[in-house]
């Protein structure tokens, strides 16, 4: 009898269970939505203060403004964790900026600085959005908003966060004028834009989930910053 | 074939038909579209004269709320009312068939419908479609034996207790009612309880909110109390959105004249023969 000499492996008719494939998220939305207006000589920024997950909410007071310097704050919105990583490392880095050179960042600087920082992260990016505003080198209301991965844009108002989609288009016809005729439109001034804040705030506590409790406003002038608090609804 | 004489007689139950189109779609892409779920707190105490039933009003797709004060205690019969939680399509026409059978049997043996028996009902036919259809309910009433309370799964199990809760705020209401609820309440108290169960399923769940609505079931009265209380107040608008007049853009006028000739012809009124 010939001796079967097969170095083949012998594999069974049937299909065999692949490697099974566990996953990880290191991610958590922890919602949230930042809403930010500059003018010519202002410069405001809103964030809601829910810090929530799923259907629960950790805490109905979390401050997610940042100010970074006396003309610049950052407001973030997304998962919390990366949040404070995040800022952790920019307060670091303005901190070294400022010892290095003398002086304190400019909101542009700080804008490009955010941009690579989060760039940085390419393939395992910070999950926020991010709004910076400050008032520019001229004295001017900036608003910088960043995708996860670092790109930038300036404006003049941007909504973000959990939010974002539902105001934006609410403050391209009240701030931007989009889509009206006639030329009774004078920009908006400090008082209107955080009228308009409140507004859009109470407009997202009604129909965004992970919006509400009560919103922190920053007021950027050239005199400094001031914060202001209005209650949301609760529910 | 159908016709306008004899035209098709659509089968019982549910259609099938899209099942494996719909299978195609979604496996090259196109996801079936979500369904409206309430994501919700819903509860039911038994007190000393009948049963109250409790539910808040806020009806949720994904994370957005599509519907700001929903009816969520549906009527089943004159002496029974059914909350529902999950799939809003689901509690309503599932309460809304069960409804219509408990009239049938009322009407067929000349008395009032048992609660044990739209329990019965309603458990069998969740159970026949085995949890596809999203139904959790809580079912109250108050027959010839006195107050029931039912929970019912969307598997279609069933529970009979003296307080429960069901939903996204299940836990927040139960929470309530478990360091509260005695046997024997009064009317007064067990309304208080009731709505501060789903005030904390308004509050700490994000599924749940705006209003809270009651139901109290007695023996030979039924209030529905629609909004009684609104846990929850707009805020108070802060800037005018009034628009000047010609903001919104329009095409531009063009009027066309049309010629008319009008001729004028007198009709004199004809009397219809009716003698025969």
């Amino acid at each position: 009898m010939a001796m079967m000499n097969d170095s083949r492996p012998h594999y069974p008719d049937y299909s065999t269970a692949g490697a099974v494939q566990h996953s990880f998220n290191p991610y958590a939305d922890n919602g949230g939505s930042v809403v930010a207006i500059a003018g010519d000589d202002f410069a405001v920024i809103g964030a809601d203060t829910r810090l929530s997950t799923g259907f629960a909410i950790y805490t109905r007071n979390q401050k997610k403004l940042f100010k970074l310097t006396d003309k610049t704050i950052l407001g973030c919105a997304g998962c919390w964790c990366d949040t404070l990583t995040l800022t952790r490392i920019l307060n670091a880095r303005m901190q070294m900026y400022e010892q290095e050179h003398n002086k304190t960042m400019s909101t542009t600087a700080c804008s490009q600085m955010l941009s690579t920082m989060l760039y940085y992260k390419r393939f395992f990016p910070y999950y926020i959005s991010n709004v910076l505003v400050g008032l520019d080198t001229e004295g001017k209301g900036c608003v910088y908003s960043y995708d996860p991965i670092g790109h930038c844009e300036r404006s003049t108002y941007r909504a973000g966060g959990s939010a974002g989609a539902l105001l934006q288009p609410l403050l391209d016809n009240q701030v931007g004028f989009k889509n009206m005729q006639g030329d009774a439109f004078e920009k908006v001034t400090k008082e209107r834009a955080i009228a308009i804040l409140k507004d859009v705030f109470i407009s997202a506590a009604e129909r965004d989930i992970y919006t509400g409790d009560s919103i922190v406003i920053n007021l950027i002038t050239k005199d400094g910053i001031t914060e202001e608090t209005f209650p949301l609804r609760k529910d | 074939m159908s016709s306008a004489l004899c035209p098709e007689i659509p089968t019982p139950g549910f259609s099938f038909e899209n099942c494996k189109r719909n299978a195609t779609l979604a496996a090259k892409g196109f996801p079936t579209p979500k369904a409206t779920k309430t994501g919700t707190t819903i509860v039911g105490i038994i007190y000393k004269d009948g049963v109250i039933l409790g539910a808040d009003t806020r009806a949720t797709e994904d994370t957005t709320v599509s519907d700001k004060n929903c009816q969520k205690i549906h009527y089943l019969a004159p002496n029974m009312y059914c909350c529902g939680a999950g799939t809003a399509a689901d509690t309503e026409m599932t309460t809304q068939m069960i409804s219509s059978q408990l009239e049938l049997h009322r009407l067929y043996t000349g008395r009032v419908v048992p609660v044990c028996t739209a329990n019965q009902m309603l458990k069998q036919y969740l159970f026949r479609y085995q949890g596809h259809i999203g139904a959790a309910l809580v079912l109250g009433g108050v027959d010839s034996s006195g107050p029931h309370l039912f929970s019912i799964y969307p598997h279609g199990s069933t529970d009979k207790l003296p307080y429960t809760t069901m939903g996204s705020g299940s836990l927040a209401a139960m929470a309530v009612f478990e360091s509260r609820w005695v046997p024997n309440m009064d009317e007064e108290a067990g309304k208080k309880l009731v709505r501060d169960a789903i005030a904390a399923g308004i509050f700490n769940d994000l599924g749940s909110g705006s209003n809270v609505d009651l139901c109290v079931i007695r023996k030979d009265k039924v209030d529905y109390l629609r909004t009684y209380d609104e846990a929850n107040k707009k805020g108070i608008r802060q800037a005018s959105y009034k628009y000047p007049k010609g903001t919104t853009a329009i095409f531009p006028n063009k009027t066309q004249e049309y010629k008319i000739e009008v001729t004028e012809e007198t009709v004199t009124p004809y009397t219809m023969d009716t003698s025969s």
